[in-house]
């Protein structure tokens, strides 16, 4: 919280550029990017319109790492598991009992959250690294689950799930790609709504306190255990519905679908796109999408290595992750305007 | 004037020719019908295979496919056509692999996807590619369940799947052990279910009395040992071994330890000398009868064979790095030239339609690098292209082939 402050005190609001206040900008740069947005299925092929919603659903599971690991400061190296739990939660409920996937949506969210928290009450005695190895622990063991004959008749075992694409309704002109495009964006907006407005109030003040400092926090009076267990569970539901999301997207859920490379995925993707801020989400989730075929372009034989290297580069130019880059070339430019205005 | 004559010459000679070409040409291409991914110069095929990741082992058969249509174009493609042989990374994920092939699909337009490998990959993109009517040929898994045409008309398997296997196993024990008492062992999963399922079929009225105990395991479960001694005290005489390489070798050391000595079935999964006899113990897996389709690189008896002096040049000039003992250069050789022969049996009628329809005719094909006498058939209702397989015996050193191709 220390250093948004500063940030904030360092470029008054009062500033205003070429007759408008950067708030003023900020809101016109949001509106241009959600217009750009709501066209791009209609520029680009539905193999592309099928990526971006993958961005989207990245950019959820992005912002669950963002809100429990950068704001929070607990490190969980398993949310694939929640991922993978609303996943199977939609398929489950499409596939077997006939519920329309929209509804699915908000049911996984509240399952991931309900297991999110249980989770999290224990666990979250461990501090820091053990939390990581005990997330990290429930990650690898989420495939294995998943494959349980117990469960067998439900979850097909490891044969997955296939679910059908939805169709536009209200006999909209979209494809099926385009739609859940839409769907995704929806969703995805509602989410970023949803975890802004968390932030900016009484309640984000108390989960940045704990991770800046858990002792004054608990000295003034926030209660740490159930903050930190909100926290969790929180993060597992954006984490759920996007693995909802993303299972309806693919059109298939199945154990080798998340294995703990997802959700490390998810971890670096965060750290990649800025870890402190909800837009870095959006960076990190176009990062997790194409930064993959770009290093198969170039190597085949080793697309692992070239992903490896693409992943330090970044870290090297970007320390701060894509958000806190921008973050930075913004203040500069704000500032050479402002220098600018004075001098004319 | 004579310069002048000539180049008018020269002029109408040469728009005569261009007419002429143009009228040939024109009149070629009424007999060529092509769907997307085809051309008069090209055939896109689209491919997936996990190149990282934790099955990145099975790495080797793309690039085997790879080397095997870079020949081809070597050798003037097919029909005067070259191979672009897109070959993309799934990590054996998938999700991923929906995205790879939905690339190869829509943005790349292949004419056909070929060799994508693994069950749930292929499970993953199954519907899409029948919707789609896409072909999806020779897919790289046992499964039993890629060969439906009913229901699945665009999509087919290559390899003898896991119920052919077993079934040829309950034959062999039917004639020559009728009187066994049977303990089968086998892993908890659709390919362990699979071998199960053939198996019983294969057995028929005399599953349930021959049959005394079966058992089961998960991947996750540390060892099999337990299950071992359970099959033991059951009296079982014959034991059925389906599971995957680790507790394949601890199955084989654990009955030989504990003094339980049946006639030991091991399934084809497991057949392999480095990985599993040799940790198990060579002279423990003596005896031991397992099944094959294709010729071991490894096998000494090939080594004068034509198909292994074929197969060894082709290795040592596309793949030079490559360690010859990896049996995945061998199948990737082999489905590729069942891929080669479809197309080359397409003619100039590159459809999708006729792909599918090509790959449903063929006809007691031989397949270099398959064992003798066995031949890739299949038809419009019969979607398994190789469906016979050959027992051997394991005599402490090296598979023994015996007794005839069992199968169709």
């Amino acid at each position: 919280m220390a250093t948004m402050t500063q940030t904030s005190t360092r470029t008054p609001a009062a500033q205003t550029y070429y007759g408008l206040s950067s708030g003023a900008w900020k809101n016109i740069g949001l509106a241009v990017l959600i217009v750009a947005a709501c066209l791009l299925p209609f520029v680009v092929s539905n193999y592309r319109t099928f990526q971006f919603t993958l961005v989207l659903v990245n950019a959820i599971a992005l912002l669950s790492i963002n809100l429990l690991t950068g704001f929070n400061g607990q490190i969980s190296l398993g949310h694939g598991a929640f991922y993978a739990i609303g996943a199977y939660t939609a398929a489950i409920l499409i596939t077997q009992f006939g519920v329309p996937y929209w509804v699915t949506l908000p049911i996984a969210g509240v399952i991931c959250l309900v297991v999110g928290f249980l989770f999290g009450l224990p666990a979250l005695r461990l501090e820091g690294l053990y939390l990581a190895l005990a997330t990290f622990a429930l990650g690898v063991a989420m495939p294995q689950i998943l494959k349980y004959k117990g469960i067998e008749d439900w979850t097909g075992g490891v044969q997955g799930i296939s679910i059908t694409k939805p169709t536009a309704p209200w006999g909209l002109k979209l494809n099926s790609d385009q739609w859940l495009y839409f769907v995704a964006l929806f969703v995805t907006i509602i989410m970023f709504v949803i975890g802004w407005n968390l932030l900016r109030g009484r309640i984000g003040r108390a989960i940045v306190a704990i991770r800046d400092q858990p002792i004054a926090a608990e000295a003034m009076g926030i209660n740490t255990a159930i903050y930190k267990s909100l926290t969790f569970g929180i993060s597992a539901m954006y984490a759920g519905i996007a693995g909802a999301l993303g299972g309806i997207a693919i059109q298939f859920v199945a154990p080798d679908s998340f294995a703990i490379t997802l959700s490390l995925s998810f971890l670096f993707g965060s750290v990649i796109g800025g870890i402190f801020s909800l837009s870095g989400a959006i960076y990190g989730a176009l990062f997790l999408q194409f930064i993959p075929h770009i290093s198969e372009g170039i190597s085949k034989a080793a697309p692992g290595a070239v992903f490896g290297v693409f992943l330090i580069l970044f870290m090297f130019i970007m320390p701060a992750g894509v958000a806190g880059f921008l973050r930075l070339a913004g203040v500069r430019m704000r500032r050479r305007i402002a220098n600018r205005m004075a001098q004319g | 004037m004579t310069s002048l004559t000539f180049t008018k010459k020269l002029l109408f000679t040469s728009i005569a020719s261009v007419l002429g070409l143009v009228l040939a040409v024109s009149g070629a291409t009424a007999a060529k019908k092509y769907d997307p991914g085809a051309s008069d110069t090209e055939i896109k095929i689209g491919h997936t295979n996990p190149y990282s990741g934790p099955a990145s082992a099975y790495g080797s058969i793309g690039k085997a496919e790879t080397a095997y249509f870079k020949m081809v174009n070597e050798q003037g493609g097919i029909n005067g056509r070259k191979i672009n042989f897109i070959s993309l990374d799934d990590s054996y994920s998938p999700p991923k692999t929906v995205e790879q092939v939905r690339k190869l699909v829509e943005q790349e337009e292949v004419l056909f996807m070929f060799q994508p490998l693994g069950t749930p990959s292929n499970t993953a993109i199954h519907k899409y590619m029948n919707e789609k009517k896409v072909p999806q040929l020779f897919v790289a898994t046992g499964a039993t369940k890629w060969g439906d045409p009913k229901n699945f008309p665009w999509t087919m398997g290559w390899q003898p799947n896991y119920q052919t296997e077993s079934k040829a196993y309950a034959a062999y024990i039917l004639k020559n052990h009728p009187n066994a008492k049977i303990g089968i062992l086998y892993q908890n999963d659709d390919y362990g279910k699979d071998y199960l399922f053939g198996f019983k079929e294969g057995l028929g009225d005399k599953a349930s009395k021959m049959i005394v105990k079966e058992v089961s395991y998960e991947v996750s479960d540390p060892t099999v040992d337990s299950q071992i001694v359970t099959l033991k005290a059951s009296g079982a005489n014959l034991f059925f071994n389906v599971t995957t390489p680790k507790f394949a070798a601890q199955a084989i050391r654990k009955s030989v330890d504990i003094g339980w000595n049946p006639v030991h079935f091991l399934n084809s999964v497991s057949a392999n000398i480095n990985n599993v006899l040799v940790p198990a113990g060579l002279d423990k897996s003596k005896g031991i009868i397992t099944s094959a389709y294709i010729k071991d690189p490894n096998d000494p008896q090939w080594v004068k064979n034509k198909d292994y002096q074929d197969w060894l040049a082709w290795m040592k000039k596309y793949n030079p790095d490559a360690n010859l003992a990896d049996g995945n250069y061998v199948y990737g050789y082999s489905v590729a030239y069942t891929m080669h022969q479809v197309l080359k049996a397409c003619g100039d009628e590159l459809t999708r339609e006729n792909v599918m329809k090509q790959a449903a005719s063929l006809k007691n094909l031989e397949v270099p690098m398959l064992l003798p006498g066995i031949k890739v058939t299949t038809g419009q209702n019969d979607y398994y292209p190789i469906e016979s397989i050959q027992l051997a015996r394991f005599d402490g050193k090296q598979f023994q082939l015996f007794g005839e191709i069992i199968g169709k």
